[in-house]
């Protein structure tokens, strides 16, 4: 073990936290009973796993529903009466026959849950919410974050936000069903669909929440990350995580107010009469003749200036976490480290330049679309040097095959087959003919659906320990990423072939067109494999929860034998993180296969004489 | 029960795996040496080519499979002047984009197998090179750029609007006409409209809409309106211009003709368009699918008949509208100058004759409403005073032919006349009529049935016009 050599003079960023300085952090006078340790607790480690749960919560009701649309997709004349009990009135069952199929309605219901539970809970929250608590402290020496406090309640606005979106699902009149995308005027006009009801007030009080919770997290990360490092890691010390976490809080903080303006005008065209997104509306046989003089594209401008930088907000913690992973198992630095830096810098502002590509075919004056096109494409520029990087990366490493890296791997072959299928999406002349068929859905859960999960799978099985001193099953691990990345890829990969057949999205059967209605066994086998990799999600879970209490113990404090400050701090450690001093830096966090005599070198080693900091 | 079953089964089967988990676990440990971590990475190296390989085999041979269903590929090969640039543009896309992934994929599985950790192995240092990080940024740029310009001057093509002087006509004979068809999208159906032997679409105002009689809220003071018809599929003539003119009357939609690479969404309040060439006819089209053999099967819904004698272009919609999205579909018929002609005279609304104008009336409002959920107005007063007025016009004017050439008479006869060209209401009419009546009673009509509409044919007396048609309160 590296010798960390310092004294309590050296301290510079524990001292405002003077109570955590204390030898004795596990019997913090603020956590000492057990609802401040684990409920409402204010340790980022804490209020790391409860995102993770409140997370891995939210995962399973919303592939649930995936499993139950699927069903319908797949075998639209089967008998699904027996989801009465679960469903009750949302099965209908035809009088004559006894025969019970989905109601369309809850149809549509259940793929706009499926999306907003999976964006925003699982993947926005469930995974930036969980690493960036976890390891921005962690990595850049800090006791906990800025601000304890927001971060508690940012979990808990989340919380409540998940509460009030599930309180949506036992509407008399249905949860929200107008598509996550939530475009007026369906979503503000209750008299065109049941889901626009009741189920659309929760939904975007649901979010408001949400928003705030993000936003109070964001602030928190960046100051964190700004002002807290331990000594000596400058920015261009710090692992490509933490660059990640920073980058993808500054671009939340800039995006998520914007649709939470868009929110509100809508809640105000609802409830107040205002007319911001419709116009010359007639509707259930009425013409709305006060209703004029708004735009339902403007809605759709303030969507996807959230809604484009939300795929990099869910996308960046995960290629951070791959980065790290990759690096540390194939024992070699990260490839290019500053072009990776870079590289998420430019993603980060080219994200807020590319919008409107979701819009190619709404109606937005055409020309408009140039513009979008040629940053669209640009963007792919900085994430091919970043494949090229994480493939460089493993070229001559010393590949060490345990489950992290797996799912790493997984990332990077899942990222490229989704970020390829992005070239013909952002030219709007072959939007004409992909923009809302199949093609979106496969490239989309591609690259940011299964991709960013697998980069969540990732992080959880390589800081497992980090978190509960335990390893989780390695067996079980292989099991679930095999079958994970063959199940995935089973279930997106034909969906590329009913998109390149013009099959358009959203459709709750494809009986009625005969150009639709061809791929009933493709229909068929995607189901099929959904259902494979829902079950072995739940071995996941299994894993997980079992190796919390019966894992493998951790017995030495860096069982990866990575560089990074997280592992110098004692196996379940308590808040405050390191029973001493804060540890200082000296050198990058890559210095792996540097020298014949030794694997590794940790941030905390002081350089040798002579010896030049990595990365330079 | 099933569904207990089923959860033991899983339960049982995860109670397997932990067991085996555990196992391996404990074995690791007795072993306690290196051996077994290396024998692990080989292994999952090794299954990871496997997987590789039968993942990139697996994309080249399921692309065969689907090649005949692939726009562009198979039978479909686009059905309109521009679609075969898109198809291009997908295709060298595709083909691009292949290259990369096979390339990408095999080097990562490739590279993971290569440097897996095995006895004495030891990683590099090598932590980044310019001249190779330069040319995985140059390259990628220098293929964009190829496909930005490619793309934008396709898509600059496809979306510009028709200049101001060129002109909308029933059926076009030079470069600078077109035909102009209008789409609206409502929940859950397209109403289409023709505009009829001028070739021009009324003036709508959505504060007119009535969901029986006048769907689209036409303007009647327009006379472009009069002529116009409302479809119930979409009639082409092959190679000629068409700007489809496309709205929404209640929420997003999306204009969505596969074939013809054509989409465009609906919204409210705000018309869009979509400009494009038809260049095969439905009949070519059947030709063409008839050569193939998934095609040469009986047909679902018509069991006499094979599947290619039964394909029809299809209308769509491809924007989440509510929970009749999938449903939205509308036959879209190709066919020769000739046939297209014959089916506009077909189309009641489409003829000038007084005569068609009053059965056309009554077809276009209904043709689309009755029977559908829209049909609200059935019976309604509106309907009943809608047709009350029309039987006074043509009364009257069987009455006033008949006196047409008595000078004085036709003088009395205009106050009552104007009258009923005002009334709203059945009774009104009617006293207008009786009014009528009176002053020209001196003079017997043909006999004839009242409502028999050949009398009718060739009076101008009156207008048998639509603004008397009821109109939403």
């Amino acid at each position: 073990m590296a010798d960390i050599s310092v004294t309590d003079q050296d301290l510079h960023h524990g001292e405002d936290h003077g109570d955590h300085g204390h030898d004795d952090h596990h019997g913090d006078k603020y956590q000492s009973s057990f609802i401040d340790r684990y409920l409402f607790s204010m340790d980022h480690k804490t209020i790391a796993k409860q995102f993770l749960m409140t997370g891995m919560f939210w995962a399973v009701i919303g592939a649930g529903m995936s499993i139950i649309f699927r069903l319908q997709l797949g075998f639209p004349d089967a008998d699904l009466s027996w989801l009465q009990p679960l469903l009750g009135g949302w099965i209908d069952i035809n009088p004559s026959t006894g025969v019970g199929s989905l109601n369309p309605d809850f149809y549509y219901a259940l793929v706009t849950m499926h999306g907003t539970i999976i964006v925003f809970f699982v993947l926005t929250a469930g995974l930036s919410g969980t690493f960036s608590n976890l390891l921005i402290p962690l990595q850049i020496g800090a006791r906990d974050m800025a601000s304890p406090m927001l971060n508690m309640f940012s979990y808990w606005f989340f919380f409540l936000s998940g509460v009030v979106m599930f309180a949506s699902l036992f509407l008399n009149t249905g949860p929200f069903s107008g598509g996550w995308t939530a475009y007026p005027p369906l979503s503000e006009l209750p008299q065109a669909s049941d889901g626009s009801k009741a189920g659309m007030t929760l939904w975007l009080l649901s979010l408001v929440l949400f928003v705030v919770s993000v936003l109070l997290g964001g602030i928190n990360y960046i100051t964190t990350i700004l002002n807290m490092r331990t000594k000596g890691m400058s920015m261009f010390r710090m692992p490509l995580t933490i660059w990640a976490f920073l980058v993808t809080a500054i671009i939340g903080l800039l995006s998520f107010p914007v649709i939470a303006s868009g929110f509100f005008m809508v809640l105000f065209d609802r409830a107040l009469g205002t007319s911001f997104f419709l116009n010359e509306i007639y509707v259930a046989g009425e013409a709305l003749t006060e209703r004029v003089g708004g735009s339902a594209i403007l809605f759709q401008h303030l969507f996807w200036f959230l809604g484009h930088p939300e795929v990099y907000i869910i996308i960046l913690p995960a290629m951070g976490i791959v980065s790290e992973v990759l690096s540390v198992h194939s024992r070699k630095p990260i490839f290019g480290y500053k072009a990776m830096v870079f590289s998420i810098l430019a993603i980060a502002v080219l994200s807020f330049l590319v919008w409107a590509h979701h819009m190619f075919m709404t109606g937005m004056n055409p020309f408009v679309a140039n513009i979008f096109v040629l940053f669209t494409l640009i963007i792919a520029v900085p994430s091919a040097v970043k494949v090229f990087n994480w493939i460089a990366t493993i070229w001559g490493g010393n590949l060490r095959f345990n489950t992290p890296l797996l799912f790493a791997i997984g990332f990077v072959s899942l990222f490229i087959s989704g970020g390829l299928t992005g070239l013909f999406l952002g030219n709007a002349a072959i939007d004409i003919q992909q923009h809302d068929t199949y093609f979106v859905v496969a490239h989309f859960h591609v690259v940011m659906g299964v991709a960013a999960f697998f980069g969540m799978f990732a992080g959880v099985y390589h800081w497992f320990p980090r978190m509960f001193g335990r390893f989780m099953n390695e067996t079980l691990g292989k099991i679930h990423f095999w079958g994970t990345l063959i199940g995935a890829y089973a279930i997106f990969g034909p969906m590329h072939y009913l998109g390149m057949a013009g099959v358009p999205r959203r459709y709750y059967s494809f009986d009625t067109f005969s150009a639709f209605a061809d791929f009933d066994m493709m229909n068929k086998f995607m189901t099929i494999a959904a259902i494979v990799v829902f079950l072995i999600q739940i071995l996941f879970l299994i894993n997980f929860f079992y190796s919390i209490y019966k894992g493998k113990k951790q017995t030495t404090m860096n069982p990866w034998e990575a560089t990074t400050l997280e592992w110098t701090a004692p196996i379940n450690a308590g808040h405050g993180n390191w029973p001493g001093a804060i540890p200082h830096v000296h050198r990058w966090p890559y210095d792996l296969s540097r020298y014949e005599d030794r694997d590794f070198v940790p941030q905390t080693e002081p350089l040798a004489e002579g010896e030049i900091d990595g990365g330079h | 029960m099933g569904f207990l079953v089923g959860a033991l089964c899983i339960i049982l089967f995860s109670v397997f795996l932990v067991q085996i988990g555990k196992a391996r676990e404990l074995a690791s440990t007795v072993y306690n040496d290196k051996s077994e971590e290396y024998a692990i990475n080989t292994f999952q190296a090794g299954f990871g080519m496997v997987f590789m390989i039968v993942f990139l085999l697996g994309c080249i041979a399921s692309f065969v499979y689907y090649m005949p269903y692939i726009l562009g590929w198979g039978p479909y090969t686009a059905a309109s002047e521009h679609g075969p640039v898109v198809d291009r543009l997908f295709n060298v896309t595709l083909l691009i984009t292949a290259i990369v992934f096979f390339i990408t994929q095999f080097a990562l599985f490739y590279f993971a197998w290569k440097y897996r950790g095995r006895k004495g192995s030891k990683g590099i240092y090598w932590a980044h090179n310019e001249k190779l990080e330069m040319v995985w940024m140059i390259v990628p740029s220098v293929v964009m750029t190829f496909l930005v310009i490619g793309g934008l001057q396709a898509w600059n093509q496809i979306m510009i609007d028709l200049p101001d002087d060129h002109k909308s006509v029933v059926l076009p004979s030079s470069e600078n006409e077109h035909i102009e068809i209008e789409a609206t999208g409502t929940q859950f159906l397209w109403i289409l409209r023709y505009p009829g032997r001028d070739g021009k679409l009324g003036i709508r105002d959505f504060t007119k809409i009535d969901g029986g009689t006048n769907p689209l809220g036409q303007v009647w003071s327009d006379p472009n309106n009069i002529d116009d018809f409302h479809p119930d599929k979409i009639v082409l003539p092959v190679g000629k211009k068409v700007r489809v003119r496309i709205t929404a009357r209640d929420v997003l939609h999306n204009f969505y003709i596969r074939d013809f690479r054509v989409k465009m969404d609906a919204v409210p309040g705000m018309p869009t368009y979509f400009i494009f060439t038809p260049t095969v006819t439905t009949d070519s089209m059947r030709r063409r699918l008839k050569e193939r053999p998934e095609w040469q099967v009986a047909d679902k819904n018509d069991p006499n008949k094979q599947r290619w004698e039964t394909f029809d272009y299809e209308l769509a919609c491809a924007e989440l509208c509510g929970r009749g999205h999938y449903s939205m579909r509308r036959i879209v018929k190709i066919v020769s100058d000739e046939e297209y002609l014959a089916w506009i005279d077909a189309q009641e609304g489409g003829s000038l004759s007084a005569e068609g104008q009053v059965e056309g009336v009554k077809t276009q409002y209904f043709a689309n409403i009755k029977g559908t959920a829209a049909d609200v107005l059935a019976s309604s007063e509106e309907m009943k005073n809608y047709e009350g007025i029309m039987a006074a016009k043509v009364k009257a004017n069987a009455k006033i032919e008949a006196a047409a050439k008595d000078v004085s008479i036709m003088a009395q006869v205009q106050v009552p006349l104007k009258a009923l060209r005002l009334a709203t209401t059945a009774a009104d009419a009617e006293k207008a009529f009786s009014e009528i009546d009176r002053i020209t009673a001196g003079y017997s009509t043909v006999e004839t049935p009242v409502m028999d509409t050949t009398a009718v044919a060739d009076t101008t007396a009156v207008e048998i016009d639509t603004t008397a048609a009821p109109t939403p309160h």
